[in-house]
């Protein structure tokens, strides 16, 4: 049971005097209960390449499929790859349009078929997962505030009960608080056995949080790993418009003058090690 | 990337040409100069002449005759419907009867004199936005009517209107496509069903896009006013419009072309 | 009066409630705040904290509800000022998508001296400077839906250096941007700075506070903090009540200073923390 990509090649407008190769011989692989980010510069392909990801877009060569479905056009298990994908896109909440929360909740399992009695409990189990609870569901989604808005709409996503949900820079604009919520959420939403797919420019949440990440550079895979083996590309190669975190950039400058260092992203590793090396500095 | 990239707006085609620098006031004056010189054509010699001077004007433009005949494709609908109906409702000589419709000599004339007004029309028209930048032709539309704003006229306000609007148009097609995609992956569907639940599917889009539209105003009120914007008065512009003699000359040959061909077609032509 | 020459604005005892509140909540409560000639004045907070709000009473976007705002010696509550208050405190606003006004880059950028009356040669070299500045001269016959956020952003930048304000005041201006055009607006910032620019730069990021010369932490509507980025930075349970989360490379040096007797930099800038950690060859 897996979202899979193979060879996926997709251009924008072919044929005419825009045509732009969005997306070239891309790979990758997230099972349920994973958590694959993909990262890359500002038009690297990130966002074409997620909404491959539920039959948004489709490829013009090579394949995906989710848990074995093929995802082609005018598939005739497209709604079943929809529902098992739940997509969440920047500024979800400029998506909400109904009068209160519970329709809002409501959209996605409606269209998928739910049938009706089972959709208020779905409602107000999303609710919760966003840690929101059942009084904001009379309310106008329109009323909310930014963070409150948000959280309406990846509740409304998550109603759906997706199996995978593939996240497109679900933390731009917000502070540092309702970021840690939200990073929360998703790692939950992994144990309990979601497969998570977050494309970001936040390598630092990329690192500390994922199984595996997707580099792209160009509309073309520049590596595909274990975050450990990112962070070596990222040390040994530039990579346009990425930036490896300040705590990585720091111990890999360390390690440049000192091989014993460790190459990490991890604050609490990296202190330790340097008072390691104090003390035992000032040892005769 | 866009469901909706096929759509163009007989957008502005940048080129260094004679036509593009003249001043947007000439080229709209012009355009109802040639337009009633093409109302007052009837013969097919008079017809064959105006589609010379268009050829002529699009390669004196700098533009590709293809991509000035493209502009007239969203009308073309409207052109053969209007011919159709002068093609059926003409009474006069019988040339060829089906059921209860006769066709006429006079309805064939009829609906190809007004089929190719219509389309040189259009398409002579069309010079105009392909040619200025939106910015000179809301700057030249305010300029003409600025003498109506004594008696109330808004004539800074509706040329402002305009600006907005054409630089708010990418954007709006950017977030209409995405809301779309994500009601889409909410598993909205807009092409299947009956006529009513696709116009039910849409409300699902209408109603964020209309949001977004009225805090995107908002947000761009309040960015002029902190730019000191306060309406037209006391206003100028880094490229103040310039009548040249050029100009002066450009219509005056407009003009006299026209006059020409009208004249030339009552007396040379039967 | 005693305003000396070097308060650009000053608030008096500010509060402001917003008339559509349904809450009838303050959005500022007896707020006074100096912003001094050629400082960086770093306003932070986390949302809903009332910084826009204090942002927008320094333009005369908002008018206060009781106390007053003063900017070189004028007082915004007189509409007489409001040109004049404009024309010395531009604003650059946190979505780069809703304050481009123009279809091309430097017809954007003429928008605010346009508005000020300027003859058009004036207009022609400001717009000129103020894409430099802001790294855009190359784009300047670009349609603006062309450009990406980060220069949308810096043109929005370019738009108020235009207008030739000795301050500029700037709301979450990074808010939208992916990393590299926080970076790229960031070195515009500095760079004006140095040209002694006085800047008000509101956000919620630590990280882009290091280079400012001083900082204020709103909270609730109300000044709860003032001073150097320094002993800001050292504060960590405080930085959390008030919704700031100290990024890793602070809490590192936070944490490094307070336990070990490391020589740190005086601000943990990578540059700065890679020099003081690496044995020396």
């Amino acid at each position: 049971m897996s979202i899979t990509v193979e060879a996926l090649c997709h251009t924008y407008h072919p044929g005419t005097p825009l045509e732009t190769r969005a997306l070239d011989d891309v790979s990758l692989q997230c099972g349920r209960g994973e958590w694959l980010s993909i990262v890359g510069h500002t038009g690297s392909g990130k966002s074409t390449l997620a909404q491959h990801l539920n039959g948004i877009l489709f490829p013009d060569s090579g394949t995906v499929s989710v848990d074995g479905m093929q995802v082609v056009e005018k598939s005739p298990n497209m709604r079943d790859i929809r529902r098992a994908v739940g997509l969440v896109f920047q500024y979800p909440e400029q998506q909400l349009f109904a009068e209160d929360v519970m329709e809002e909740l409501s959209f996605a399992p409606t269209n998928w078929g739910v049938q009706s009695d089972r959709i208020a409990p779905l409602a107000s189990a999303a609710l919760s997962m966003v840690g929101l609870d059942d009084s904001y569901l009379a309310r106008s989604p329109l009323n909310l505030s930014g963070g409150e808005k948000r959280k309406i709409a990846i509740a409304s996503v998550l109603a759906g009960e997706p199996s995978y949900l593939v996240l497109d820079e679900p933390t731009a604009g917000l502070d540092s608080w309702s970021r840690r919520e939200l990073t929360d959420l998703l790692a939950r939403l992994k144990k309990e056995g979601t497969g998570i797919i977050l494309v970001t420019h936040d390598l630092d949440i990329a690192l500390n949080l994922s199984d595996s990440i997707l580099m792209l550079d160009r509309g073309r895979s520049a590596a595909f790993g274990a975050p450990s083996e990112i962070m070596r590309y990222l040390v040994a190669n530039s990579v346009p418009g990425l930036r490896l975190p300040d705590i990585a950039a720091l111990s890999a400058a360390i390690g440049r003058s000192d091989p014993a260092a460790p190459l990490t992203w991890d604050r609490a590793e990296l202190k330790r090690w340097i008072k390691a090396r104090e003390t035992g500095g000032r040892r005769p | 990337m866009k469901f909706l990239n096929n759509l163009t707006f007989g957008q502005y085609v940048p080129a260094d040409s004679p036509v593009h620098s003249l001043d947007p006031r000439c080229k709209i004056l012009a355009v109802p100069v040639v337009l009633t010189g093409i109302f007052m054509a009837g013969h097919v010699a008079a017809f064959a002449a105006w589609a010379g001077l268009l050829a002529a004007l699009a390669w004196y433009s700098r533009l590709p005759f293809r991509l000035v005949l493209n502009s007239a494709k969203p009308v073309l609908i409207l052109v053969a419907f209007t011919a159709l109906i002068h093609i059926f409702f003409t009474d006069g000589t019988p040339i060829l009867k089906l059921g209860f419709v006769t066709i006429t000599r006079e309805g064939v004339a009829a609906a190809a004199q007004m089929g190719l007004r219509l389309l040189l029309l259009v398409l002579f028209a069309s010079f105009l936005t392909l040619t200025t930048k939106p910015m000179e032709l809301s700057d030249g539309l305010e300029r003409l009517f600025s003498p109506l704003v004594r008696f109330g006229f808004p004539a800074h306000e509706l040329a402002m209107m305009m600006t907005i609007a054409l630089r708010f148009i990418p954007t709006l097609l950017t977030e209409t496509d995405r809301i779309m995609k994500a009601q889409l992956a909410r598993g909205a569907s807009f092409d299947r069903g009956s006529l009513w639940k696709r116009l039910k599917a849409f409300i699902p889009v209408l109603i964020p896009l209309f949001v977004i539209v009225f805090q995107r105003a908002e947000e761009l009120a309040t960015a002029m006013e902190a730019r000191c914007y306060r309406g037209g008065e006391g206003r100028t512009r880094m490229r103040p419009l310039r009548w040249s003699g050029r100009d002066t000359a450009a219509l005056a040959a407009t003009v006299a072309v026209v006059v020409a061909l009208a004249a030339g077609e009552r007396s040379l032509l039967p | 009066m005693k305003t000396d020459a070097r308060t650009v604005c000053e608030l008096r005892d500010v509060t402001y409630v917003y008339p559509s509140g349904a809450s009838g909540r303050a959005a500022l409560s007896g707020v006074s705040l100096e912003v001094r000639e050629g400082e960086w004045l770093a306003l932070l907070g986390s949302n809903g904290s009332g910084k826009s709000t204090l942002a927008r009473h320094l333009n005369a976007l908002l008018i206060p509800t009781q106390g007053d705002c003063i900017v070189y010696g004028m007082s915004t509550r007189d509409p007489a000022n409001v040109f004049a208050v404009r024309s010395a405190v531009s604003m650059v606003f946190q979505n780069p998508e809703n304050q481009i006004v123009g279809t091309v880059v430097d017809e954007d950028a003429a928008f605010g001296p346009e508005n000020q009356g300027l003859p058009p040669a004036e207009i022609e070299s400001r717009v000129e400077r103020a894409l430099e500045a802001a790294g855009l001269l190359a784009k300047r016959a670009k349609p603006t839906y062309t450009l990406s956020g980060g220069e949308k952003q810096r043109l929005a930048v370019a738009g108020a250096l235009a207008m030739d304000a000795p301050c500029l005041v700037l709301d979450e201006p990074t808010a939208m941007l992916d990393p590299r055009g926080r970076a790229d607006l960031l070195a515009i910032m500095r760079a004006l700075h140095d040209g002694g620019k006085t800047i008000v730069h509101i956000t919620h990021r630590l990280e882009e506070i290091l280079w400012c010369d001083r900082a204020v932490v709103l909270a609730g509507g109300r000044i709860e903090w003032e001073g150097g980025v320094e002993p800001l930075l050292r504060q960590d349970g405080a930085l959390r009540k008030w919704g700031l989360d100290a990024p890793p490379l602070v809490a590192l040096w936070r944490e490094l200073g307070e336990e070990t007797g490391l020589a740190l930099p005086r601000i943990p800038t990578l540059e700065g923390m890679i020099d003081a950690l690496c044995p020396l060859q």
